[in-house]
């Protein structure tokens, strides 16, 4: 999340103080992402340095000083809103590391270990799902904070589904009467069977 | 409290011999009014044989199941015929409406194969069709309701009437997500409102919305999630 990008936003709309930024940073965020006015005054103060903002000039430390978005900062917003993060580089999974794992460990039925993942994604799920029911239905920012984590693991749970599905496919391949023995018909015959 | 539907060692084998095929192996399940309960697993592992089943729309081979305490298998064929028009409220993904009647005679339909008298089905229908939010589609034919206005149609005659008993096969399996998720508030909502609930579905995005998820493989429940407190502290109202 880049809180820099995210202030830019919020004084797009016109000049606002550091509290009020990290208050409306909050709720437009579903709560989901704490954020403390500390934080928001250095993200000020870089973005300050760099020619994004600018603010009134005036008083110190915590008192009322209005900060306003520059030109360059409607650029760089702009810009930033439409550069992909960075997802090119598959990030070093520990789930996949587990199931990966699970298959080398002898004894170990790796279908129990992909449940296990299973039912407590589906746990997870249930409490996002909670929180969404809940929720007032005009609660758009908390919706879509909830929905992207709701189908983030909806995708793991997929991939543990589709994992299901190659071992049972390898365990029934396995399972099938050999094929026929080799011979040096270079094996054009083997589908009969 | 008694369970409204209970399934005690229920299996179904297809065939017999070499081609005998274990469709379902010694489940048991209990689902409580107020209660909605998923069933999730892959395609094959059983899933809408236990719903056709737990709707007494097939017999198992053993095992008991009882809706609302009684015995399918000790009833007669006429009264698990009026436990299924009465008491027992089914959708499928791909709605099941009769495309010649409109939403609300789709609707009043099992209300008047029950024996309501026609104005008073179609009053209840329409009834049922407002709180769904589609009283001004009541007139409008099937084949002129969106996917989502069709599937709330589908509800609502799964609801009408004193229903306990709702019996979902993948409900949203044919709508965007927007539409999916309003098709499950409106089925958690009249679970809430206290009937008991079960949803057959491989999507856990729709799982989610239930109290419980049961995961069923190869026939058999393999694990269920840990149930939440609290669906029975939200049934204060005066049902039953």
């Amino acid at each position: 999340m880049s809180v820099r990008h995210a202030l830019l936003a919020l004084l797009s709309e016109g000049p606002k103080f550091g509290l009020r930024l990290q208050q409306e940073f909050e709720s437009r965020t579903g709560e989901v992402w704490p954020l403390n006015v500390g934080q928001v005054y250095t993200t000020l103060q870089r973005l300050e340095r760099d020619g994004f903002v600018e603010s009134d000039g005036e008083g110190g430390e915590g008192s009322q000083k209005d900060f306003r978005i520059t030109s360059e900062g409607r650029r760089e917003l702009t810009a930033w809103l439409r550069t992909p993060p960075d997802s090119e580089i598959p990030p070093r999974d520990e789930l996949v590391i587990k199931v990966l794992v699970a298959l080398q460990v002898p004894g170990v039925d790796v279908l129990n270990v992909t449940q296990a993942h299973r039912r407590h994604l589906v746990e997870t799920m249930h409490r996002y799902t909670q929180v969404k029911a809940d929720a007032a239905e005009h609660d758009l920012g908390l919706a879509l904070v909830v929905d992207a984590e709701l189908f983030r693991l909806e995708g793991v749970v997929r991939w543990l589904d589709a994992a299901d599905a190659r071992l049972r496919q390898l365990d029934d391949t396995s399972k099938a009467p050999p094929p026929v023995a080799r011979s040096e018909s270079h094996g054009s015959v083997s589908g009969r069977r | 409290m008694t369970a409204m539907l209970e399934m005690r060692g229920v299996s179904k084998v297809y065939g017999s011999g070499p081609t005998e095929v274990s469709a379902l192996w010694d489940v048991g399940l209990s689902v409580d009014r107020g209660e909605m309960v998923a069933i999730m697993g892959p395609s094959g592992s059983g899933k809408s044989t236990l719903l056709t089943i737990a709707g007494s729309l097939e017999e198992p081979t053993s095992g008991e199941v009882l809706v609302d305490g009684s015995e399918l298998s000790e009833m007669s064929p006429n009264d698990r015929a009026r436990l299924r028009r009465r008491s027992i409220g089914y959708i499928f993904q791909d709605f099941n409406l009769l495309a010649g009647l409109t939403a609300a005679e789709n609707v009043a339909l099992p209300l008047e194969l029950d024996g309501f008298e026609s104005g008073a089905a179609h009053t209840t229908g329409l009834e049922a069709l407002r709180e769904l939010g589609l009283a001004d589609r009541s007139s409008h034919f099937p084949d002129d309701l969106s996917g989502g206005e069709r599937q709330r149609v589908a509800i609502a005659r799964a609801v009408v009437g004193n229903r306990r008993l709702l019996l979902a096969d993948e409900p949203s399996g044919a709508l965007d997500s927007v539409n999916g998720e309003a098709v499950m508030r409106l089925l958690r909502d009249a679970c809430r409102r206290g009937m008991a609930g079960v949803v057959v579905t491989h999507d856990a995005q729709l799982a989610a919305w239930a109290d419980r998820v049961v995961f069923l493989r190869d026939g058999r429940i393999v694990d269920h999630t840990a149930q939440t407190p609290g669906p029975e502290s939200l049934l204060s109202g005066p049902e039953e």
